[in-house]
């Protein structure tokens, strides 16, 4: 199964003057990494710039709308995510608990659709709103 | 806690420890078998007391303590054991004897790099191939028996046997627990390899209706794969062999229909390749050709594979760069199958004609008499060519072998269309 672990930091701590992290945490998480590359379970793992210089694409109303962060009401933050191939929820619960995390840090765990967790019906409506199969080049 | 739910984070845990736990009892008692029954008492010990106690903080140290004083508990009563049999009172001996296996046994050491020579142990060639695999997805792979059982289609008691007997066999030989040295280290290597690609092959064969142990094979051999990689990232095959697997693995959802049947490779859906693991197998393939030197089998599978993951349509597939890494895989490992894949490379390559005149050539092979591709190809060489009588005869006797009930419906079709 596949599960996306998207880490929430701490925004009492990560606020507006916030540096960006420490030499030491940036090797405590290199290890963490290390441990999911060798354990054979990582697939990607990245890191995500503040959401301050991002921008949310909302549709209100029939329109879409476009705001440029800082966001107020941003109260939890993705600070990044690390997706992974495990056997279990239990499985990824246990490698999220590995991460080093700090003092009200959070890791949320979330299990990836994959086709298969579809009905049947849901994979032939999929099937049906994709182009028809290219033939052999013969045919 | 509830104890299901601790049972569920204890095998979890289980699953992420079992592998480097039984590799680093097994440098210290030097013997995988009895690293296995220490493992598992310590997991048994690990069942009773953490749904009352808790998970420790670091539950892998935790469970190589108590496997650690469980290897001294049977040190301790063999060694009174062996007294009480021979009525000796030599104290003094059994006592240096036994500091000295506890010291061996106290040592901490880090347990990563135990985990390569349990994969060369688990793969050597004292052992069948079939006691490989069982060995392989048992030790490294944390399978239960049963999940061994049902993966490979055999019974409960012939899957627990293989896998005893395998152990024994490791035993009885005095098999090292090393990484093997230079002079011997490709051929072992490639047993590795052979291994893992085997059980990725088993569960890339599994069909619908098949028990889910069996495709879970798959994503077995390619995590194994990586973990190999990881351990030994100057070995270009190991990454020619995970680029393979990252992107044979990347078709997975696109390969059978949803009605559970086979679509072959040009007729897939390339929306539904998965272009994460497509990006892995690039970047893996990618790799191994940065480590220079030819490239391996492996890698040359990996690279064709590649020609096709990189190709938007099959219309803009490189066939020219697929017929020549066909002809290198051929002169490397030359197999009749290799040959055919390469005269239809050859055939989109360079034309219908020349493609016919490779496939001719394998006429007599006999180790193809009976394999439907053979007339299969050669009937789409001879449609294109115009010659459509040679060709429904070809169709039809392909659609007469195959075993496959959709391949045999589109090979009648193709031989009723082969009329002017």
């Amino acid at each position: 199964m596949r599960f996306m672990l998207f880490m929430h930091p701490n925004t009492d701590v990560i606020g507006e003057d916030w540096e960006g992290p420490s030499a030491d945490d940036v090797a405590e998480m290199g290890k963490f990494n290390e441990e999911l590359t060798q354990a054979g379970v990582l697939l990607a793992v990245d890191g995500l710039h503040p959401p301050t210089e991002g921008a949310r694409v909302r549709r209100t109303d029939g329109k879409v709308a476009v705001t440029d962060g800082p966001f107020a009401e941003a109260k939890e933050v993705v600070g990044g995510y690390w997706t992974i191939d495990v056997k279990s929820k239990e499985d990824a619960v246990e490698w999220a608990s590995r991460c080093p995390l700090s003092e009200g840090d959070m890791i949320e765990v979330r299990r990836v659709y994959e086709m298969s967790d579809f009905p049947e019906d849901v994979q032939a409506a999929a099937e049906l709103s994709q182009e028809p199969p290219e033939q052999t080049a013969a045919r | 806690m509830a104890r299901a739910d601790a049972h569920r984070a204890i095998d979890a845990i289980w699953r992420i420890e079992s592998a480097r736990l039984i590799a680093g009892l097994a440098r210290m008692v030097r013997d995988v078998g009895l690293a296995e029954d220490l493992a598992q008492d310590a997991l048994v010990r690990a069942l009773e007391t953490w749904p009352e106690s808790g998970v420790p903080d670091n539950p892998g140290a935790w469970l190589m303590a108590t496997a650690k004083h469980r290897a001294v508990d049977r040190l301790r009563r063999n060694v009174n054991l062996e007294r009480k049999q021979e009525q000796l009172g030599r104290d003094v001996g059994a006592q240096l004897a036994l500091s000295a296996a506890e010291l061996a046994i106290a040592r901490e050491e880090d347990l990563g790099d135990d985990l390569l020579p349990l994969m060369f142990t688990c793969c050597h060639p004292v052992l069948s191939t079939k006691a490989r695999i069982a060995l392989t997805l048992r030790l490294l792979g944390g399978l239960t028996t049963e999940e061994i059982a049902r993966a490979v289609l055999v019974s409960g008691p012939t899957a627990a046997q293989r896998i005893v007997r395998a152990k024994k066999t490791l035993a009885q030989a005095r098999v090292p627990f090393e990484v093997p040295g230079r002079e011997e280290l490709g051929d072992r290597l490639a047993s590795v390899l052979e291994v893992l690609y085997l059980v990725f092959n088993e569960g890339y064969s599994a069909t619908a209706g098949d028990d889910w142990m069996r495709p879970a094979l798959s994503r077995e051999a390619l995590r194994l794969g990586r973990v190999l990689a990881a351990l030994m990232p100057g070995e270009p095959e190991v990454h020619g062999l995970v680029g393979l697997m990252e992107i044979q693995a990347s078709r997975i959802g696109a390969r059978t229909s949803p009605a559970g049947e086979p679509v072959l490779l040009l007729e897939q859906d390339r929306a539904r390749w998965d272009p994460l693991l497509v990006r892995r197998g690039l970047a893996a393939l990618a790799q191994a050709e940065a480590l220079g030197g030819t490239l391996r089998p492996y890698a040359l599978q990996a690279a064709i594979a590649a020609c096709h993951a990189r190709a938007r349509t099959p219309e803009a597939t490189d066939w020219t760069r697929i017929a020549t890494l066909y002809g290198a895989l051929s002169q490397l490992s030359p197999s009749p199958v290799v040959e055919l894949n390469r005269a239809v490379a050859v055939g989109m390559a360079l034309g219908p004609a020349a493609g016919l005149e490779l496939v001719d050539a394998l006429a007599d092979e006999p180790s193809l008499q009976g394999y439907h591709l053979l007339p299969s190809v050669r009937g789409d060489l001879l449609a294109k060519l115009g010659r459509i009588s040679e060709a429904r005869r070809e169709f039809e006797r392909a659609a007469a072998l195959t075993e496959n009930a959709r391949e045999r419906r589109l090979l009648s079709e193709r031989a009723v269309a082969c009329t002017d």
